[in-house]
């Protein structure tokens, strides 16, 4: 017995090692002393003072721009981009090529973008960060999609067009409401990518118009505060929430098809 | 002298098929096709997996273009109009209701194409449930529905489009036995009643002979024989249709004067308009073969089974490598080990080239 119970103890380890700094960064957020690592009471003080601090509300606001640009633009683009790989052409080339971005690392996107950007005299600003997001935000929608065109059933789309309908009325009666579980994740998956996606960024953004991350990345340069365990926290939540619900939307729409 | 109304018909033709071929690749999947489906009809594409008949039917649904060949609706050239544009409707073998919409609107799909006033959208959608016998599951969606139900409103998606001709695949095959049954009657009723031309494609004889008014066996991407089913079970025209529709004895010989020449067995009877010497099958039904004292042939009953209405008794004859397939009405006379003599008339005998 005591040997099986052994077995278990890796397991749990690797447990510990992942989440212990999330607990402890959430648990320091609602310090209230002004040290990031002794716990002095329960206190939403750092919460005011992160609302408070315009610096880091420009930041967000900026942030939720972007990530709502890239989140349309990769979502439309993306769905387009998996439609075309999968029903019109048979190059395994263009497939990998179409799905390259979303596993290139990033150092190498966002100097090849920042290249490109003065290459054709482009000024950077939200709009240079939104375009380099889409690039990789594209390539994941479209592999989520992808996944999904390829176990739906082409008869529903033959049947379509047998009842008269052109193939622009297919599209949108038939195609994209079977591909629809599969375009909510992908479009959730690029927003959560885009909120907390620092080096891209960091690269294609005015400095006069930081994002979230950049904006957390010069405050830390300062030294770890509790204000800066507090907006982690907030950004934790919102990843939660979105993943979550990018389940239980795809898990209802699966089981009503 | 003016037209008169119930003359007897002139089967008019109203898909014209002529020299279709397709290929993929290296295999030929039609091979020259022609064929004339008549206005009215209810058409077989009868044929083992592979044969070509699933190709035909999408070439006619416009889902496939032959590389060679016409196809022609009412005289005029079908393969010019994409697949939306056609007079055509095809009910597909998974059936491929649209799982996001209701009954209702699955039905009304087609219709709602067609730009047609609500108000008629909805009282055909209306008429062709009750024909159909689904009015109180017109709210449903299609994973709610039972299998035989999920086909009544396929086919009813097919045919509230009142279209020239509707294509049938496999339509039966996903139903369990009984329901099948069922299903057999309601489209014949069916057919009867809208008036509509039907070609189905099947591998299943018994669906195609029991259904079908003609019917086409297709093998290898050809054309076998186009025959009502009466006909094609009694006089087949090739060695494959002999052997697929059916059960049947089939010997390989020569034309002699009066029968088939079968090497070990002499001179069987059979009448057929062959030059002696040509080589042939002859073919006889288990249930024209006769059991007697002295016959034709003589064997060994090796095997009796009994089915009710009738018993099938195999007889092993010296000479021959399968054994013979008699069929005869009621519980048998006979027992396994008895010799018997085998006799049919030579009017009931078919004579096969090869």
């Amino acid at each position: 017995m005591p040997r099986r119970r052994l077995i278990y103890v890796p397991f749990w380890a690797t447990y510990v090692f992942l989440y212990t700094p999330i607990v402890v960064l959430v648990v320091m957020s609602f310090n209230s002393g002004k040290s990031p690592y002794v716990f002095q009471g329960v206190s939403l003080k750092w919460y005011g003072e992160l609302a408070a601090d315009a610096t880091v509300r420009q930041g967000l606001v900026n942030t939720l721009i972007v990530a709502a640009g890239t989140t349309v633009l990769s979502t439309v683009l993306g769905t387009l981009l998996a439609v075309g790989m999968a029903r019109h052409t048979r190059s395994r080339l263009l497939d990998a090529l179409g799905l390259l971005p979303a596993v290139l690392p990033d150092l190498v996107l966002a100097i090849g973008l920042l290249v490109f950007y003065s290459t054709v005299r482009m000024t950077l600003g939200l709009h240079s960060v939104i375009l380099a997001h889409t690039v990789f935000g594209m390539a994941f929608v479209a592999a989520v999609v992808r996944t999904r065109l390829t176990h739906a059933d082409t008869s529903l789309e033959e049947a379509s067009r047998d009842l008269g309908a052109s193939p622009l009325t297919t599209f949108t009666r038939i195609t994209l409401p079977t591909l629809a579980p599969g375009i909510a994740a992908g479009a959730l998956l690029a927003f959560t990518l885009s909120i907390d996606e620092f080096v891209i960024a960091f690269f294609t953004a005015a400095p006069t118009e930081p994002t979230l991350p950049i904006v957390i990345y010069s405050m830390v340069r300062f030294g770890v505060t509790p204000e800066i365990n507090a907006l982690a926290t907030i950004l934790l939540a919102v990843s939660f929430t979105v993943v979550i619900v990018a389940q239980r939307m795809t898990r209802l729409t699966e089981s009503l098809s | 002298m003016s037209a008169v109304s119930d003359a007897p018909a002139v089967p008019r033709t109203l898909v014209g098929i002529e020299g279709v071929s397709r290929r993929f690749g290296a295999v030929t999947a039609l091979d020259e096709v022609s064929l004339d489906i008549r206005q009215g009809e209810f058409f077989a594409l009868l044929g083992p997996s592979g044969c070509g008949k699933t190709t035909l039917l999408r070439i006619l649904a416009g889902f496939e273009s032959p590389d060679a060949g016409a196809v022609t609706l009412d005289g005029a050239d079908l393969l010019a109009l994409p697949a939306h544009r056609r007079p055509v409707n095809l009910m597909f073998q998974s059936y491929a209701l649209f799982p996001h919409m209701s009954v209702a609107r699955n039905i009304a799909y087609g219709l709602e194409r067609e730009k047609l006033p609500r108000a008629e959208v909805r009282t055909r959608v209306a008429e062709v449930l009750a024909t159909v016998g689904l009015t109180e599951q017109a709210a449903r969606r299609p994973h709610q529905l039972s299998g035989g139900q999920r086909q009544r409103v396929a086919l009813a998606r097919a045919i509230v489009k009142r279209p020239r001709l509707l294509l049938l695949d496999e339509p039966l095959s996903a139903l369990d036995k009984k329901v099948r049954a069922e299903m057999q009657l309601e489209l014949k009723r069916l057919q009867h009643e809208v008036g509509i031309t039907f070609v189905v494609v099947t591998h299943d004889q018994e669906e195609a002979m029991s259904l079908a008014d003609r019917i086409a066996v297709m093998q290898d991407g050809r054309v076998q024989q186009v025959d009502a089913p009466v006909r094609l079970y009694e006089r087949p025209a090739t060695p494959f249709v002999a052997g697929f529709i059916g059960a049947n004895n089939l010997f390989e010989g020569t034309v002699a004067g009066d029968g088939l020449s079968v090497a070990g067995l002499g001179t069987l009877p059979a009448r057929g308009g062959f030059a002696a010497g040509a080589p042939a099958l002859l073919g006889v039904r288990p249930e024209s073969v006769r059991l007697g004292e002295n016959g034709i042939l003589t064997g060994v009953v090796a095997d009796v089974s009994f089915y009710g209405g009738v018993s099938h008794i195999a007889v092993r004859v010296p000479g021959h490598d399968r054994p013979i397939l008699v069929a005869a009405q009621g519980p048998s006379q006979v027992r396994a080990g008895a010799e018997v003599g085998l006799g049919w008339s030579p009017d009931d005998a078919v004579l096969i080239a090869r």
